[in-house]
């Protein structure tokens, strides 16, 4: 399954300063965004890792967008990942 | 899908943490840009006329300020002239970058730019005075010169007054430090919407004092606002870090204690008889203080005495310290002969 994964606001600092990434997740296999925050963080993070997350969550304070629309309308963690989401990590915490 | 609360027939793109409604990307412009109008109009921050200064630093409040004023200033006929005043601190790597997010800025929205910088006001950069002072007490030198640069500029560029991107998450939080701190004359001064130091003093005032961090980064995100986000390189502010992680936490929690707290800070009552600083104009400097010399004066005659934490700490224990340098210099002329 392909999706477009992007940081933006300085959240990509913690992931090697990459802005925008495409990736192919097993297929065979459901995704939620519980489940692909625990693939970020062995597969992408570079940073430590209680910048981006506080237990399974994210570090409040970072927003995520799922193709453009608050997770907070989409179920949060237990949100299902579909074949060409496009997920955006928004850090609210740097600079001002 | 969940459709906009405002029934416009579109679909829902966030929800407001203020008020926990769904809103549409149109709506939410319009409820965003029409609660600004109304705390600008309440709060009567602007005359017809005026030339006002936003405190530009190229982050993304001061971006979203910048955009939103002009927008409203063409719509609601504010008759403003508005113009871009940017602090240089000297630091490289991080100021000199966001600068160049200012000077977008000033092209795109066609404003004036005033930058000023602490090596032309004071003779020093940060990356100077951390390179005496180190990494700890950096950030009071920062602050205190940033706050008189900016009446400086004020002046300079003959503004009435100057808008400053201080969003509510930012008031909330200095609220909370406040409390904890025991500052009370900070307490009652940082829920302000307008600030005047004294009858001279040219005017702050935060547009923005109601709004969101979560929906300012939507905003910007939504109108591709182009803005700096890079953290100080210089020691970040510990203590107010953890202020702002407590709140961060609360605000998942229940997404109105921004609101209520910045509410608790404007209905406390303070006590008659408690000490207010009585604010004059510095002898040295000529601009607004409550001690003479200024705070600013201080440290920078410390960092030109080769005694950079003169300003830090105790008045009386800086007078111990020139003292002693006064001492030592008398000792050092007597050996020469």
């Amino acid at each position: 399954m392909e999706i477009k994964l992007d940081f933006g606001g300085g959240a990509e600092v913690l992931f090697d300063n990459i802005k925008k990434r495409d990736l192919t997740l097993d297929s065979s296999k459901k995704w939620t965004i519980r489940t692909f925050l625990q693939y970020m963080k062995e597969n992408l993070l570079t940073d430590r890792e209680e910048l981006f997350l506080q237990g399974e969550c994210v570090r409040p304070g970072i927003l995520v967008l799922i193709n453009d629309t608050d997770w907070e309308l989409l179920g949060e963690l237990d949100y299902e990942i579909q074949p060409n989401d496009n997920i955006s990590f928004i850090s609210t915490l740097h600079g001002g | 899908m969940v459709l906009c609360k405002a029934n416009c027939g579109n679909k829902a793109i966030l929800k407001r943490p203020k008020t926990g409604d769904a809103l549409c990307k149109e709506c939410f412009f319009t409820a965003f840009e029409c609660e600004i109008h109304e705390t600008i109009t309440k709060g009567q921050l602007f005359k017809s006329g005026d030339k006002v200064a936003i405190g530009a630093s190229g982050g993304k409040d001061s971006t979203v300020l910048a955009y939103v004023l002009k927008l409203l200033n063409e719509r609601y006929k504010y008759n403003l002239k508005i113009v871009l005043l940017s602090i240089d601190e000297g630091i490289t790597g991080y100021r000199d970058d966001s600068l160049e997010t200012v000077k977008k800025n000033r092209d795109d929205y066609g404003m004036e730019l005033k930058i000023l910088s602490y090596e032309e006001l004071y003779g020093w950069t940060m990356d100077k005075v951390v390179s005496v002072i180190g990494k700890t007490n950096n950030c009071t030198f920062c602050g205190v010169f940033r706050r008189q640069a900016l009446d400086r500029g004020a002046k300079m560029l003959e503004v009435d007054c100057v808008a400053t991107g201080h969003n509510a998450d930012d008031i909330a939080e200095t609220v909370l430090m406040n409390i904890l701190r025991g500052d009370m004359v900070r307490l009652r001064r940082c829920t302000k919407i307008k600030t005047h130091s004294n009858e001279d003093a040219i005017p702050r005032v935060k547009p923005l004092k109601y709004t969101y961090e979560k929906e300012i980064v939507m905003y910007a995100h939504f109108k591709k606002l182009v803005y700096f986000s890079t953290e100080c390189i210089f020691a970040p502010n510990a203590y107010r870090g953890h202020a702002r992680m407590f709140l961060k936490d609360l605000e998942k929690i229940r997404p109105s204690v921004i609101m209520d707290i910045i509410h608790s800070g404007e209905q406390i009552q303070f006590k008659e008889n408690i000490k207010k600083p009585v604010l004059d104009i510095c002898q040295t400097c000529g601009f607004v203080s409550s001690c003479q010399p200024c705070k600013a004066c201080v440290l920078l005659e410390g960092l030109n005495r080769g005694l950079p934490k003169l300003g830090i700490g105790k008045k009386s224990k800086g007078e111990r310290m020139i003292a002693q340098q006064n001492l030592e210099r008398i000792h050092r002329v007597k050996n020469d002969f």
